[in-house]
């Protein structure tokens, strides 16, 4: 009980601060006293101790130019700016970073901010915004200018979030486990018990190495009186610490002269001990740490592949997860590999349709089962979610004092639980101070919805009175203080102007104990208005830095050997999606060739009523293919499917085929609607068509020979030799027209040899000599099946103890039955054999490798 | 009263079932004062490739079985020994629903039986206004907990009808409320929202009835398969009642508790995965024979 008194004392103290500043706000004596700060702290150069008399004529430019620049940066009155101190001097740990960015022209400053976005977008970085009815992807919201904390004040904060992980620990570990805190009536049980992130499965199942909390976020902000406090801890999978990372590299390219030098400290080193903290909770060292992902429709999928890869950890689907007697496995091409650690990015609920959310498609069946049996570990454990609530920071000061012996050294935000009769009567005699939403609410406070009472006004829609809602409801509400956040400078309209920040600072568990990413991530407000923080609201995003007295060491070179091997088995989900990207690829290629062939028969005949072209359209017409659209709408469909089966494996994708994907498929969309008949449409799938051989070249060229690879390039090739075969049975068939023969060697691209070998004679014979029997001939079917035969080979277990698999066997027997052939005899029906043979092919490797 | 319970699920799919796991929830609880298991034995044909029994947060007996190769006809089969005590409450020494409502945050309490659990909505029951407010209409002031259990579920019981087919073992409890009908999964999932809305923690009960009915008396609805009731918590006197609004009365010594939980999420007797792409067919038999009249 006097602890709760402590807290409402607090929360009385804020209260009276507030007024205090509001009195400073009224009149324009605030805005005087900033509009003097702007003047010393121009005058100021760095190291300009000396008096104006004393100063050089380029120091006392020097001097104007900051102070011009800065003469509009007026921050608020009552409120902290990062930029200028209590006494409106600005911070010494912006005045190197000030001085630069003055001694630059606006074009120079505009070109800097221009590189940093331009590296994004190369990257492929982005964010989804989601609207009412779509989801869309936008460039990533940089906001140029870092915010600078000087490293003594970073070491506070750091100290405070250490001591408040642990605590999460603590706390979590009882929650799981004794439920002391419960029954010595420190959290009240329906707090628990109703919060859907308790997941009560996991009661009494204690992880591996004894903790449950690896890897947390906390969104920090500073208070008017210029102290740091928690808004909100992100326990269940925080996000953004790989966008962190990618601001950083922006920020340092829009800063490129200036951060090596700028003292800032490096973000690599933090990685590192994180990642090799990962590698130490494996559970013997041949087993595996994976990151979980609930996939592509996932707003931060991005940011999954980025760390996926910066990392060199497998980014996994719960599909490529399963678990046998206990242990869970990756199950790839090469059989099921076992799996002890995994970085979790999924909702817990998600994670195990067995014995959580029964609709989860995400999870992994038997997944609880693993963490039972003890030999998993999940980062973090599942359930950690239940810290999230903001009713959780109602009673986490008190708990700190009772756990711990000591108060939080960083306060969080003030919160009451209306569920208690003195909180909830504080709550309602102040609701114009507070923030009054859903006490179960893992959003960060200034995430407003429509339910959320702010000012002593409802949001959204109204209800009678906030007092009778509070009465109610009580129970699933609280109050929070509503806090005025500092501001930093951002660029605006070609000047600095103060908008308001958060921080989100993350927290790796190793070996010595909590280590704090030394920076962040900072929202940036795009209004005055804090409640615009959020990304989804329009707000920006700044890299944090983190700047000492010394020069920053380099990293120190890698002096271990590489721990782990990159080539680990390839996950079968990520086969199969290779696969099929591999056969859509060039199924739509075949596509486009039948399409043009036929539009340059237009062109030369303008007559789509002559014999071949009607026949033509009428076989098309039997896979669905519509030749009477110019670029027929089943091309766009499978361009589509190719982009869906990428974009399941973008981290084994690089970013120019990514790119060169999308740039295709756009293009064939744009062409869809601008393309005429006949020679119009010719030339736009002539341009495709080199696109797609761009797409090959790449991944011909540049793709690690890795089994992914090996999976892509047999989907291309049996597509091949497959589409092939069907074209052939119907154009070299005896009831075909006149001039199929010209249209397969067109469909094939050997025109020029066809002509040489044979001098213009041609006859079925000739055409299936070259086009299907012939193993030098890269579009003939011999060819592909030799290459079929060559990867089949190479895939594991392709022969066991002397004996051949029988996707083995069956591509060796198809490949002999077609190399014995004469032209003579391959007719439709032995055409369409082959076919049928080839789709076995495709069924047994789905069997043996992709299921 | 001693019964004699034999139970056979047989699932048939029409192409193999590949990767399955289940999770099967089928064995009468050993409720102390309530309910003894004197024999028990679940069998499972064909043979899992994994086989682990357990218990679940709420104490029920729960059987994970795993096949990894596929498998086309699964027949679960139950042969159990119970003894039954529980009788019927016969006092009210509950409270009226603001001294409930006190009663409740005094508990300080997160185990299997804490009423905490059941008060708010779960994955199957979510709460509605149209629901609460039907709860309303029927409450008078005054009222015990139990007399609006009791008032509740019969009017439930009222203005329902039992309709096997109108409903599927996913129809959403205000999908039932709406069209009046349903089985006895529907009543119990609408009477849990019913009293949650009003501020009565309640959950659900799966289990089974006697299916030939005592001398005289009608036979029960839902005793030729596994049936489901709702359990209210009626403050720290009279604790937990289980009330069945399919057939209105306070449970006694007809019913046989499998398990409990918030909803039927957490008690199905059939929890499964698998990947199939065809259809499936599935069978339930169910004996339960007493032993003793009684």
């Amino acid at each position: 009980m006097t602890e709760k008194r402590e807290e409402k004392t607090r929360g009385a103290g804020l209260d009276d601060q507030r007024r205090a500043t509001g009195t400073q706000g009224i009149g324009a004596q605030g805005t005087g006293a900033q509009g003097i700060g702007a003047q010393p702290t121009g005058a100021k150069a760095p190291g300009a101790q000396a008096t104006g008399a004393q100063a050089t004529a380029a120091e006392r430019q020097m001097a104007q130019r900051l102070a011009d620049m800065l003469a509009g940066y007026e921050a608020r009155p009552g409120i902290a700016d990062e930029l200028r101190g209590p006494d409106g001097e600005m911070r010494p740990v912006w005045q190197q970073f000030m001085c630069n960015l003055a001694r630059q022209s606006p074009e120079a400053i505009s070109d800097a901010f221009g590189r940093g976005d331009k590296y994004l977008r190369d990257a492929g970085v982005f964010f989804r915004h989601y609207s009412e009815d779509a989801s869309t992807e936008r460039d990533w919201p940089l906001s140029h200018v870092p915010v600078l904390i000087d490293a003594d004040e970073w070491a506070g904060i750091e100290a405070g979030l250490a001591q408040r992980a642990d605590l999460l620990e603590r706390v979590m570990a009882d929650l799981y486990g004794p439920g002391d805190l419960v029954k010595s009536g420190q959290l009240p049980a329906a707090l628990v018990a109703q919060n859907p992130e308790w997941l009560h499965p996991l009661v009494g199942i204690t992880p591996p190495g004894g903790h449950f909390l690896h890897f947390l976020a906390f969104e920090i902000g500073r208070s008017p009186d210029g102290t740091w406090f928690v808004l909100g801890d992100r326990t269940q999978a925080p996000s953004g610490a790989g966008f962190a990372l990618e601001n950083r590299v922006a920020t340092s390219r829009v800063f490129s002269d200036f951060y090596p030098r700028a003292r800032v400290e490096r973000l690599a080193p933090f990685f590192r001990t994180f990642r090799d903290a990962l590698s130490d909770l494996r559970l013997g060292h041949d087993s595996r740490i994976g990151i979980l992902t609930p996939g592509q429709h996932n707003d931060t999928y991005f940011e999954h592949i980025y760390i996926a890869r910066y990392l060199g950890i497998p980014l996994l689907e719960g599909e490529d997860l399963t678990v046998e007697d206990g242990q869970a496995m990756i199950r790839t091409v090469d059989g099921p590999r076992p799996i002890s650690v995994l970085w979790r990015r999924l909702d817990g609920h998600m994670a195990d349709p067995l014995e959580l959310d029964e609709g989860s498609r995400l999870g992994t069946p038997g997944l609880i089962g693993a963490l039972r049996s003890g030999q998993l570990t999940l980062v973090n454990a599942l359930g950690s979610g239940v810290l999230e609530s903001r009713a959780m920071l109602a009673f986490l000061p008190a708990i700190a004092r009772s756990l711990l012996g000591e108060p939080l050294r960083l306060p969080n935000i003030a919160t009451w639980w209306c569920g208690a009769e003195a909180e909830r009567a504080y709550v309602s005699a102040h609701t114009d101070q507070m923030m009054i939403g859903p006490a179960l609410s893992t959003t960060l406070p200034f995430e407003i919805d429509a339910t959320t009472v702010l000012g002593g006004r409802f949001r959204g829609t109204a209800r009678p009175s906030i007092d009778a809602w509070i009465k109610a409801e009580g129970a699933q509400l609280v109050g929070q203080e509503a806090v005025t956040l500092s501001t930093t400078p951002a660029w605006v309209d070609g000047g600095l102007q103060p908008r308001p920040m958060t921080v989100r600072v993350f927290a790796a568990r190793t070996a010595q104990g909590w280590r704090i990413m030394p920076g962040g991530y900072a929202r940036i407000g795009r209004t005055e208005d804090a409640t615009a923080l959020a990304m989804q609201r329009g707000g920006s995003v700044a890299d944090v830095w983190i700047v000492g007295d010394s020069p920053v060491a380099a990293p120190p070179p890698a002096t271990s050997a590489p721990q782990r091997s990159r080539s680990g088995a390839l996950p079968s989900r990520a086969a199969d999606n290779l696969f099929w990207l591999g056969r859509y690829v060039e199924r739509a290629e075949a596509t486009i060739r039948l399409v043009r062939a036929y539009q340059l028969r237009l062109a030369e005949t303008g007559s789509p009523d002559d014999a071949l072209p009607a026949w033509l359209r009428a076989q098309a017409e039997t896979i669905g293919l519509d030749l009477s659209q110019p670029v027929p709408e089943a091309l766009n469909g499978l361009l589509s499917a190719a982009i869906t089966c990428a974009s399941k494996v973008r981290d084994r994708f690089s970013v120019d085929g990514w790119r060169a994907l999308q740039d295709l498929a756009d293009s064939a969309r744009r062409m869809r609607r601008s393309a005429g008949a006949g020679d119009d449409a010719a030339q736009a799938l002539g341009v495709l068509l080199r696109k797609i051989t761009g797409f090959s070249g790449l991944v011909h060229e540049n793709m690690y020979r890795s089994s992914g690879w090996r999976f892509l390039t047999l989907g291309r090739s049996l597509e091949r030799a497959e589409q092939m075969a069907a074209y052939l049975a119907w154009l070299t068939a005896p009831d075909a027209p006149e001039g199929c023969l010209g249209i397969a060697v067109e469909i094939g691209d050997s025109v020029m040899t066809h002509q040489r070998r044979y001098r213009g004679s041609s006859n079925p014979v000739t055409v299936l000599d070259l086009l299907a029997l012939d193993d030098r001939n890269p579009r003939s079917i011999l060819f592909q099946l030799d290459d079929i035969r060559d990867q089949t080979d190479r895939l594991p277990g392709a022969l066991r103890n002397g004996q051949r698999s029988d996707l083995s066997r069956a591509v060796l027997r198809l490949h002999t039955d077609l190399a014995i052939c004469t032209p003579a005899e391959l007719d439709p029906d032995r055409l369409h054999a082959l076919r049928g043979g080839l789709g076995n092919l495709s069924s047994l490797l789905h069997a043996a490798y992709l299921s | 009263m001693h019964y004699d319970l034999r139970l056979e699920i047989s699932y048939s799919y029409d192409s193999p079932a590949s990767n399955g796991r289940h999770l099967l929830r089928l064995m009468p609880l050993a409720l102390p004062g309530e309910q003894t298991l004197l024999d028990g034995a679940l069998t499972i044909s064909p043979r899992p490739d994994e086989r682990h029994d357990r218990r679940d947060f709420f104490g029920n007996p729960t059987t994970e079985i795993v096949f990894r190769q596929p498998v086309k006809d699964l027949v679960l089969s139950l042969r159990a020994r119970v003894r039954r005590m529980a009788l019927a409450p016969s006092l009210d020494l509950s409270p009226d629903l603001d001294r409930l409502a006190r009663d409740l945050a005094s508990i300080d309490a997160l185990g299997p039986d804490a009423p905490h659990h059941f008060r708010a909505a779960s994955p199957r029951v979510a709460l509605s206004p149209k629901m609460t407010a039907y709860a309303r209409d029927q409450l008078a002031p005054g009222m015990t907990a139990l007399q609006i259990v009791t008032r509740i579920g019969r009017a439930l019981h009222r203005d329902m009808r039992f309709e096997a087919g109108a409903t599927d073992v996913n129809t959403p409890p205000l999908a039932a409320f709406t069209a009046r009908r349903g089985v006895c999964q529907d009543y119990s999932h609408i009477m849990i929202a019913c009293l949650r809305g009003v501020g009565i923690p309640a959950g659900y009960v799966s289990g089974f009835l006697r299916t030939i009915p005592p001398d005289g008396q009608p036979r029960l609805e839902g005793a030729d398969a596994m049936h489901a009731w709702v359990r209210a918590w009626c403050g720290p006197d009279n604790g937990w009642v289980q009330y069945d609004p399919t057939n209105d009365l306070l449970v006694g010594a007809d019913h046989i508790v499998t398990a409990l939980g918030r909803d039927y999420a957490d008690v199905a007797p059939v929890r499964g995965v698998l990947r199939t792409a065809g259809g499936q067919d599935s069978e339930q038999k169910v004996d339960v024979l007493p032993l003793q009249p009684n």
